[in-house]
C-alpha cells in the first residue's frame, strides 16, 4: 500500500529581504527532507526550537509555500493544487497548535468554532449541525453543553480538546500536530496523549507529531524523524531510534531527557556550543561544530553525509556504524 | 548542616469580593547551606507566589498573612523595611526566571547589568565590578567573556541569556538562589547545560538552591529533598529518592503515572482525572478528594502533614492507615523494593 502521505526534498527559505537587508542571506529552514506517513501512522517529528519541525508541518498542508519540493497526499500533488482544489484538500489534513487560544475567535462560542467547518465543507445543514457539534464534543471528552460558552472559559487541557474537536468537525484523515501537549501540565499532557491515541484508533487517523519531547513522542509515534538545522538527520521505528540511536545528534537528545527516576544514572552528553544560525549553516556535515564522536574529521567539516541505513535506522553520518552510546550500564544504589 | 531559611506557615491572601483567596496556605519549609530542594506542582499550586514571597514580592493587592514566619538566618524577612529589604534582594537570596528575555534590559550590554549589580551590593570601583562581571560570565560557562560583556542581550540565545540571568543573580554572592523553572523555555539540550551550571555553583559555592519546578524528571538528577504543592499547600516532601521510590500521597502517584517515559515498556498513561482547580473552588476537606481515586469518608476533613517515613511526610488521611487500601499497598515494607508505589 502506498504511504498516505509522501514528501520529497521539501525545501522552505525565509527571506529576509527589506530596506536595511539587501543581500541577506535567506534562512534556511528546511533544506530537503524527505518522509513518509502510512495510513493510520504515527510518525514524530522531533528537534529542538529553529530545527525547521514546525516548519515543515506548516508547509505540507500550505499554511505557508514551500521553496521547493515535492508532497503527495493519497496520490495528489498538494503543492501543484489550485485555491478551489486546495480547500478541498484541507477536509482531509487538519493542524492542531501547541496554543490553541491563539487559534480561537474570543468573539464566537466554541459550538460556532467547531461549526465552522461543517458549514464551509457543507458537511451538514440545519439542526444536524448542532448534533454533529454536540457529538464531537462528546467524542474529545467534553460536555455538549459546553458548545454555548466562549473560549476563555476554559482551561488549557479544555482548550486543546475543542481545537482537536474542530480539527475532527471536518472528518480529516491526517492531522499535523504540532506541539500539541507542550504548554500543557503533566496531568493534562497525559489525558491529551490518551485522547489523540483513541481517536487514532477509533478513526484510523494518521498524525505528523512535531515535538521536542523524546519521551512525548515515544508514547505516540511508531515512526520518528529527529531533524537538525532544517535536516532530518536520522529517523526510524520508534523503539530502534530511541535504544540504539545511530546520530551523535540524536544521542545526545535522547541524554539531555530529564528522567523521573534518580535511580538511574545516564552519562549526560552536555553539547557545546551554541546552534549555529540556519541562514549561515556550516559546511559539510551540519551537526560538526557541535559533535563528539571519536572519529569526527576533515571528512565532516568538507562533506555533508547523506541519509544511509545504518542498523536499524537511517542516518546521516559518516561515521554512524561506530556512534558511541550514552548509556552508562547498571544502575547505582 | 547549617540552617539558612525558614518557612513556617505561610500565607499569602488576595482580596475577592466578599472576602480572601489563599493561594498559599500554610507552607512551611527550611534549606540548608549546600542544599537544593525542589518544590514541585502544576500551574495554579502556589509555587512561584512563594518564591517571590521570600524576597517580598508578592504582587498587589496580594499580601503575606499575619502569623508567617519567613526567617533568613537571624533575620525577620517580615519585620523589614526599605533599606533593609532592599539589602536582603539579590545580596543575600538571588533569584532567576523562567524567560530571561524580559528579566535583561534590552537597551544595557550584559557587562553592565551584572556590574550594576556588583555595584549594587559590594563596595568596589567600576573598574573592578567589571572584573567581577568577567569573572563570574566565566564560572557560568560562557566563553569568551571579555567580548560577551560587550553584548546586548538580543544578541544572545536563550541558553546564554540564562546564563548571564545566573551571573547576575550570583553577582551579590547570595547565600540563596531562587531558580523558578529556570529551564522551562530552553531545549532541552541546553536545559542540561543550564542545570548542570547550578549545580556546579552550588557546589563549589556552597549556596542553597530553591529549584521551583513542574518537571519531576529534572528534579530527580538534581535535588537533596522535594516538596510536592497542589491547591496552595504541600502535600508531600521527602528526601529525592524516597519519594522516587515511595510517592505515597495519591496527587505525587498521579503526576508520576502521568509522566511518559524514555525507558521501560510503553504502556497507555494514567491520567490524573479532572483538571486543577483555581483557588475559588478549591474543595473543603481534602483539597485533592474530588480528583483523588482513593478518597474515601475521612476526606471530607482537611488532613496535615503526616509522617510515613523519616523525613517523609505527606498530607492524606491515608498516612494513619486505617482507609479503604491501607498505607500497606502503598508503601513497600522493604526498601529495596523500589517499583512500589504507584497502585
Amino acid at each position: 500500500m502506498t504511504p498516505l502521505l509522501q514528501v520529497r526534498d521539501l525545501v522552505k527559505h525565509y527571506t529576509t529581504a527589506g530596506l536595511f537587508r539587501a543581500g541577506a542571506r535567506p534562512v534556511r529552514a528546511v533544506d530537503g527532507v524527505s518522509f513518509e506517513v502510512g495510513h493510520g501512522e504515527t510518525l514524530g517529528l522531533v528537534g529542538e526550537s529553529g530545527c525547521g519541525k514546525s516548519s515543515v508541518g506548516r508547509t505540507i498542508i500550505r499554511l505557508q509555500e514551500p521553496t521547493s519540493g515535492e508532497a503527495r497526499f493519497d496520490g495528489v500533488d498538494v503543492f501543484g493544487l489550485d485555491r478551489t482544489a486546495l480547500r478541498r484538500l484541507r477536509r482531509r489534513m487538519q493542524i492542531i497548535f501547541q496554543d490553541p487560544y491563539g487559534s480561537l475567535n474570543p468573539r464566537m462560542t466554541i459550538g460556532a468554532a467547531v461549526a465552522e467547518g461543517i458549514e464551509i465543507h457543507r458537511l451538514a445543514a440545519g439542526a444536524e449541525i448542532g448534533r454533529r457539534v454536540g457529538a464531537l464534543l462528546e467524542e474529545v471528552g467534553l460536555d455538549p453543553a459546553y458548545g454555548r460558552r466562549y473560549p476563555h472559559e476554559f482551561s488549557g487541557g479544555q482548550r486543546q480538546r475543542i481545537g482537536i474537536a474542530r480539527a475532527l468537525a471536518v472528518e480529516p484523515s491526517f492531522i499535523v500536530c504540532d506541539e500539541p501537549v507542550s504548554a500543557l501540565d503533566v496531568s493534562v499532557q497525559a489525558q491529551v496523549l490518551n485522547l489523540l491515541s483513541d481517536l487514532q484508533r477509533d478513526r484510523g487517523l494518521s498524525y505528523l507529531f512535531i515535538a521536542h519531547d523524546l519521551a512525548v513522542v515515544r508514547q505516540i509515534a511508531q515512526r520518528v524523524a529527529v531533524m537538525y538545522l532544517g535536516r532530518i538527520v536520522e529517523s526510524g521505528p520508534t523503539e530502534a531510534l530511541l535504544s540504539a540511536p545511530r546520530h551523535p545528534y540524536t544521542v545526545a537528545l535522547l541524554s539531555a531527557v530529564p528522567e523521573p527516576d534518580p535511580t538511574r544514572r545516564r552519562a549526560r552528553i552536555v553539547l557545546s556550543g551554541e546552534l549555529p544560525s540556519p541562514s549561515d549553516p556550516p559546511p559539510g556535515c551540519p551537526f560538526h561544530t557541535r559533535c563528539f564522536h571519536p572519529a569526527r574529521d576533515e571528512r565532516c567539516r568538507s562533506e555533508a553525509p547523506i541519509l544511509r541505513a545504518v542498523g536499524a535506522t537511517t542516518a546521516a553520518c559518516h561515521y554512524a556504524e561506530s556512534t558511541p552510546a550514552a548509556e552508562a550500564p547498571g544502575r547505582d544504589a | 548542616m547549617t540552617r539558612v531559611l525558614d518557612v513556617r506557615d505561610l500565607r499569602i491572601s488576595f482580596p475577592v469580593s466578599g472576602g480572601r483567596l489563599h493561594p498559599v496556605d500554610g507552607v512551611s519549609f527550611s534549606l540548608d547551606r549546600g542544599e537544593t530542594l525542589a518544590l514541585v506542582g502544576e500551574s495554579g499550586c502556589g509555587k512561584s507566589l512563594t518564591s517571590l514571597a521570600l524576597l517580598r514580592l508578592v504582587p498587589e493587592p496580594g499580601r503575606i498573612d499575619a502569623g508567617s514566619v519567613i526567617q533568613l538566618g537571624d533575620t525577620d524577612v517580615l519585620a523589614l523595611r526599605g533599606e533593609a529589604l532592599r539589602r536582603i534582594r539579590g545580596k543575600r537570596i538571588g533569584m532567576i526566571f523562567q524567560d530571561p528575555m524580559t528579566s535583561l534590559n534590552p537597551v544595557f550590554t550584559v557587562g553592565d547589568q551584572i556590574a550594576e549589580g556588583v555595584l549594587a551590593h559590594l563596595p568596589v570601583s567600576k573598574a573592578e565590578a567589571w572584573e567581577r562581571a568577567r569573572g563570574l560570565l566565566d564560572e557560568v560557562g560562557i566563553s569568551d567573556s571579555a567580548a560577551r560583556l560587550r553584548a546586548y542581550p538580543h544578541q544572545l540565545s536563550g541558553g546564554m541569556r540564562q546564563r548571564v540571568m545566573i551571573a547576575i543573580a550570583l553577582s551579590a554572592e547570595p547565600e540563596i538562589l531562587v531558580a523558578d523553572e529556570p529551564t522551562t523555555a530552553l531545549d532541552v539540550t541546553v536545559q542540561a547545560q543550564i542545570l548542570e551550571v547550578l549545580d556546579d555553583l552550588r557546589r563549589r559555592r556552597g549556596m542553597a538552591v530553591l529549584l521551583i519546578t513542574h518537571d519531576l524528571g529534572i528534579v530527580a538528577g538534581r535535588a537533596d529533598r522535594v516538596a510536592v504543592m497542589y491547591a496552595g499547600q504541600i502535600v508531600e516532601e521527602a528526601r529525592t529518592g524516597d519519594l522516587f521510590a515511595r510517592p505515597s500521597h495519591p496527587y505525587t502517584q498521579g503526576l508520576f503515572a502521568s509522566v511518559p517515559r524514555i525507558t521501560g515498556p510503553v504502556t497507555r498513561l494514567t491520567p490524573i482525572r479532572g483538571t486543577v482547580p483555581p483557588p475559588t473552588a478549591w474543595p473543603s476537606g481534602c483539597r485533592f478528594r474530588p480528583r483523588c481515586p482513593q478518597a474515601f469518608d475521612k476526606s471530607e476533613l482537611p488532613p496535615e502533614l503526616m509522617t510515613v517515613g523519616e523525613g517523609h511526610r505527606m498530607r492524606c488521611w491515608l498516612a494513619e492507615g486505617d482507609g479503604p487500601i491501607g498505607m500497606a499497598s502503598v508503601l513497600p515494607s522493604h526498601p529495596e523494593r523500589s517499583e512500589g508505589g504507584i497502585p
